[in-house]
């Protein structure tokens, strides 16, 4: 049985990747957004353009992931090609990790072409382990967030409308431009419960040099947020299809 | 349990809410036989299969499929059944082939067999030539063909074909009756949902007839058709509306039931055939109309639909949305 989920997973996600990646909505939100916004916060103030890098990254995961789960789930509702997958023997939650695994590897990708390109232009020395343990469990997060929000909706640009509600949420709020420990505590209060904040912080870690590290912290919380995103959306797909 | 049995259903129930979309129904299906569920939209057809295949938990009564319980057993009993849902859900942005690789992908096809299953199945389906073609590219016939196709991909024991010629035009459709029928004689059990009463008697051996969520009748079609035989039934058609013509008629004949088959069509149930005859040429004459046509038929299953029913086979024609 683990098998065949184990096959579907991997299957679901490379047909995902063949045909959902260069969908218009993943490639205007997923990639032309964080692109336009990074170039936006370069072009303004190229000097202290280092001190973003690691919240643009953090903004780049979180966009491209949620884009693409957005595609790869609300298209198939729409088209009720989800049902088609659950008619497999396989376990609902299998088709979703496949969906999740879908989302997850176009924010990896999306996300190391940014970091390879901040590293090499820059000139930065990030701990490649530490990016590592970060960046990971924050695919998995943020795509998990998508597929428990797009569950929720039927079409494409639905999805996309309720994505931005916590995607703008956290942008403001985690730490991507404002430092969170500048903000208001009732505030700072708010940014902890946000995961995108663990993400920021674990990339500032990673590339910083600093003795106070809390990387290993943040991959704890990160991993908590993924199995209570993940679990949510399991049980909601759960009633939809009941 | 008996092993030609290979579906047993008992009091199968599914509510939502207040709506009882399944109301306790009891069935069973046989080995290699094509089994139809005929009934009107919002019957319950649909439901059944969500049901049967995993999709839809039942609120009450058991099922089996393979002797796989549909409630614990689904994973397993999914290994052997292939379904054909109503709409042709296979993936757009993928060619022909790539769709029933994948599909052989999700079933665990051994690798060696993929490819050689799908391009066998294509060539079957007459769709070898348009292997490479987008989905997308292929007509309403060729991606319900295909759907099928898709559905066979790992050599299942049972078909479920959730109203498969809906939309078709009518070449398409005969030519995929003939496609259904022949998979009977490959050893594989269908079990198809139709509202349209002559693919249910063209293609099944036998039919449930299901009116709002219940099975009121299941037998062969030919038994179903002997229930009408007992009355005569006699079609006239007029150049002008029937429908003007109904209560006209039965206000001069008594024991008869008459029913507008379409705008210009009727059919007339039980009574003296003699007597029915003089009536109609009256009537015609009466209201100044000509008659295109009158004649004693041989009960079809619209004529078994009406009696064992009471409905309108009319009601068969309304397709989902009310059109």
């Amino acid at each position: 049985m683990w098998r065949d989920n184990l096959r579907c997973i991997y299957y679901i996600a490379l047909k995902d990747m063949r045909t959902y990646y260069l969908k218009p909505p993943s490639v205007s939100w997923g990639v032309v957004f964080p692109v336009a916004w990074i170039l936006a916060f370069y072009l303004r103030n190229p000097r202290s353009f280092e001190e973003l890098v690691p919240g643009l990254i953090a903004m780049t995961i979180l966009f491209s992931t949620t884009a693409a789960e957005a595609v790869v789930i609300n298209f198939e509702l729409r088209l009720s090609s989800l049902e088609r997958l659950l008619l497999a023997p396989v376990s609902l939650p299998a088709v979703l990790l496949g969906k999740v695994l879908g989302g997850a590897i176009f924010g990896f990708m999306m996300t190391t072409v940014m970091t390879i390109g901040s590293v090499l232009i820059i000139g930065l020395h990030p701990n490649l382990l530490y990016l590592v343990l970060i960046i990971i469990p924050s695919l998995l997060v943020f795509s998990s967030l998508g597929a428990l929000l797009c569950v929720l909706v039927k079409e494409v640009f639905e999805a996309q409308t309720l994505l931005n509600l916590p995607r703008f949420l956290m942008i403001f709020l985690s730490g991507v431009i404002y430092p969170v420990s500048a903000m208001p505590v009732v505030l700072q209060y708010l940014a902890y419960v946000m995961p995108l904040t663990y993400t920021v912080r674990g990339l500032r870690d990673s590339f910083s040099v600093s003795s106070d590290i809390k990387v290993f912290t943040d991959t704890l919380v990160l991993t908590g947020f993924f199995l209570l995103f993940i679990f949510s959306a399991i049980k909601l797909l759960h009633k939809k299809f009941q | 349990m008996n092993k030609d049995i290979i579906i047993a259903v008992s009091d199968l129930t599914k509510s939502y809410d207040e709506i009882l979309a399944v109301d306790h129904i009891s069935f069973e299906v046989k080995k290699s036989e094509i089994f139809g569920f005929l009934g009107p939209n919002g019957a319950g057809k649909t439901t059944t299969i969500r049901m049967l295949t995993g999709l839809s938990k039942p609120t009450d009564g058991k099922a089996s499929v393979l002797g796989f319980d549909v409630d614990s057993e689904i994973v397993e009993a999914k290994r052997c059944i292939g379904v054909v849902p109503e709409t042709s859900n296979l993936y757009d942005e993928l060619s022909a082939l790539d769709n029933l690789l994948f599909m052989a992908q999700l079933y665990g096809v051994p690798r060696t067999q993929r490819r050689k299953r799908a391009e066998e199945l294509l060539k079957i389906f007459g769709l070898y030539e348009r292997k490479d073609s987008h989905f997308r590219t292929f007509s309403r016939g060729m991606k319900r063909a295909l759907t099928i196709a898709a559905a066979l991909i790992h050599n299942p024991e049972i078909l479920f074909l959730d109203e498969p010629t809906v939309g078709l035009d009518v070449v398409a459709a005969r030519s995929l009756r003939n496609l259904i029928s022949n998979l009977r004689q490959q050893g594989i059990t269908v079990f198809l949902t139709t509202h349209y009463l002559e693919e249910a008697d063209l293609l099944c051996d036998r039919i449930a007839i299901l009116v709002k969520g219940r099975i009121v009748k299941i037998d062969t079609p030919e038994v179903l058709k002997a229930v009408a035989k007992e009355e005569s039934v006699i079609e006239v058609s007029f150049n002008g509306k029937v429908s003007e013509l109904i209560e006209d008629l039965s206000n001069r004949l008594t024991n008869v039931k008459i029913v507008a088959v379409d705008n210009n069509k009727a059919r007339i149930y039980g009574g003296i055939s003699n007597q029915i005859y003089d009536c109609v040429f009256s009537l015609a004459k009466d209201k100044n109309m000509e008659i295109q046509f009158i004649n004693s038929i041989k009960p079809s299953l619209e004529d078994a639909f009406l009696k064992i029913t009471g409905l309108s086979p009319m009601v068969m024609v309304i397709e989902k949305g009310g059109k």
